[in-house]
């Protein structure tokens, strides 16, 4: 995986963010380059999301910057519908619009937003939809799809934007276990292709294979920022250990003859 | 042979004033309820304003509709703000206006409810994609709001048809005044007068109304998601 080593693709500078009074996020700082998949890891409520959320414009931030391709986007006049274009973002909840077939759903950004031409845009669904193994269903109603197929149409309608980085939220926590797997395919694939992403998860195994730089949160806060070799290993924080140890059952055996 | 009471209803104009009548009672019925719909979802989006006031206001309305009878608005346009207002209003007027506040105020609160029904992610998805809040509000949350409120709405506008029939208190000659005045002058010649008048009533009313619902349980049932 080359990276351009000079060029941050995504910066966020001392964010700070506040919720009914409540210090949610804290001197957040953080830096992706292009090609980077950077996980963020953390014990619930430590403000993974709102960071995901907050870089998309969807949470408002009291103080601190986002850059993308060094230009702040994090300004009062921004024009959140023209950046986003450019962020894609793929919900746990994948809502997909119940109303519109699949082909629609991919199709409606690239139409109504970006006013691309018809047959190029349809052109370029289809290709997603190959890959992701779901070409079949162009024309079926979301109701008809499993949660696992939904979420790999989330993602595609997010990709056929062509955005520059893609933020996943947690997007396999609501999933059967075994329908988990051919959704991080997809995500693991697009990581080998290239695609700077930011990803929440809970699935340890996955952020070890996919992940170049590992982001450890606690309390609204960066605690650690290691390589997943690191991290996982040999946490450099004492939240962090105990953050591993969470995952690990060793010690707690029940009791058997 | 004794006189069939069935035939009242082809007696002289009876069958025509009685047809007359229904005009009257569905024309007064379609204009309130087309009027309702367009200045109901206006209402709606008051319901949902971000603005304390707005919304307390829009509270206020949809609750004077429903504490006030509608028999006592249709006196109180007809023979109270009639006497202020310089203008004539005619007692069919009077009656759509009555008509369209109510039901204006009615299906205000049915579109809050279906618009506010909608999972917030979906707003959000459309949000992610780099939709304008007016594409998210035309491509993705009114065609599901719409489906959302075609039961409560077709509720609504069957309401509306009976009660029409209030009309008759301002002095609208609609179909069931038709039909008392015809029980009136034939009830020595027909004493089943009132079972076959009322009766043949009863079913124009169901005739207009049960082709209503039957379109809404299709439409529910072309749209189940």
């Amino acid at each position: 995986m080359v990276h351009n080593t000079q060029e941050a693709l995504l910066e966020v500078k001392k964010l700070h963010k506040d919720y009914d009074g409540l210090t949610v996020l804290s001197d957040v700082s953080l830096s992706v380059k292009k090609g980077e998949v950077i996980v963020i890891l953390g014990p619930s409520g430590c403000g993974k999301s709102t960071l995901l959320r907050c870089i998309n414009g969807l949470e408002a931030i009291q103080s601190g910057k986002i850059l993308l391709n060094k230009v702040d986007i994090s300004g009062s006049d921004t024009q959140w519908h023209l950046i986003r274009q450019k962020i894609g973002m793929v919900f746990q909840s994948y809502d997909l619009f119940p109303h519109m077939t699949i082909i629609d759903n991919i199709l409606l950004g690239p139409l109504k937003v970006q006013k691309r031409n018809k047959q190029e845009a349809r052109e370029h669904a289809e290709k997603l939809l190959h890959r992701v193994g779901l070409i079949d269903k162009i024309n079926a109603y979301p109701r008809q799809l499993s949660g696992g197929q939904k979420q790999r149409v989330a993602i595609v309608r997010a990709l056929c934007m062509n955005p520059e980085v893609m933020l996943f939220d947690e997007v396999t926590a609501a999933l059967d276990p075994e329908v988990v797997h051919e959704v991080l395919k997809v995500m693991l694939e697009l990581a080998n292709e290239g695609m700077t992403m930011v990803i929440v998860t809970h699935e340890m195994d996955f952020a070890k294979a996919v992940a170049d730089k590992i982001v450890f949160m606690d309390q609204g806060e960066i605690k650690e920022i290691a390589s997943p070799v690191d991290f996982f290993q040999e946490p450099s924080t004492e939240r962090g250990k105990q953050f591993i140890n969470m995952f690990n059952y060793n010690h707690l055996n029940k009791e058997r003859e | 042979m004794r006189d069939l009471g069935v035939n009242i209803l082809f007696e002289g104009l009876n069958m025509q004033r009685l047809l007359e009548g229904l005009w009257i009672t569905t024309r007064i019925a379609l204009i309130s309820i087309s009027f309702s719909i367009v200045f109901g979802i206006i209402t709606g989006l008051f319901m949902l304003s971000n603005n304390k006031i707005v919304r307390l206001f829009s509270r206020f309305y949809l609750e004077m509709m429903r504490i006030v009878p509608i028999l006592v608005w249709l006196f109180i346009f007809y023979f109270g703000v009639t006497k202020i207002v310089p203008v004539h209003l005619s007692s069919e007027l009077v009656c759509v206006i009555v008509f369209v506040m109510w039901g204006s105020a009615e299906m205000g609160d049915i579109v809050r409810g279906a618009i506010s029904s909608l999972p917030i992610h979906q707003k959000e998805s459309g949000i992610a994609i780099g939709l304008t809040e007016l594409q998210i509000y035309t491509y993705i949350i009114i065609p599901q709001a719409i489906r959302r409120l075609i039961p409560g709405a077709i509720n609504l506008a069957t309401r509306m048809i009976k009660t029409t029939s209030l009309a008759v208190f301002i002095g609208v000659i609609e179909v069931l005044k038709v039909g008392q005045q015809i029980i009136e002058y034939s009830l020595l010649t027909y004493p089943t007068a009132p079972l076959w008048i009322y009766g043949f009533i009863f079913s124009l009313y169901f005739m207009i109304c049960y082709p209503i619902s039957v379109l809404a349980r299709k439409l529910e049932m072309k749209w189940q998601h």
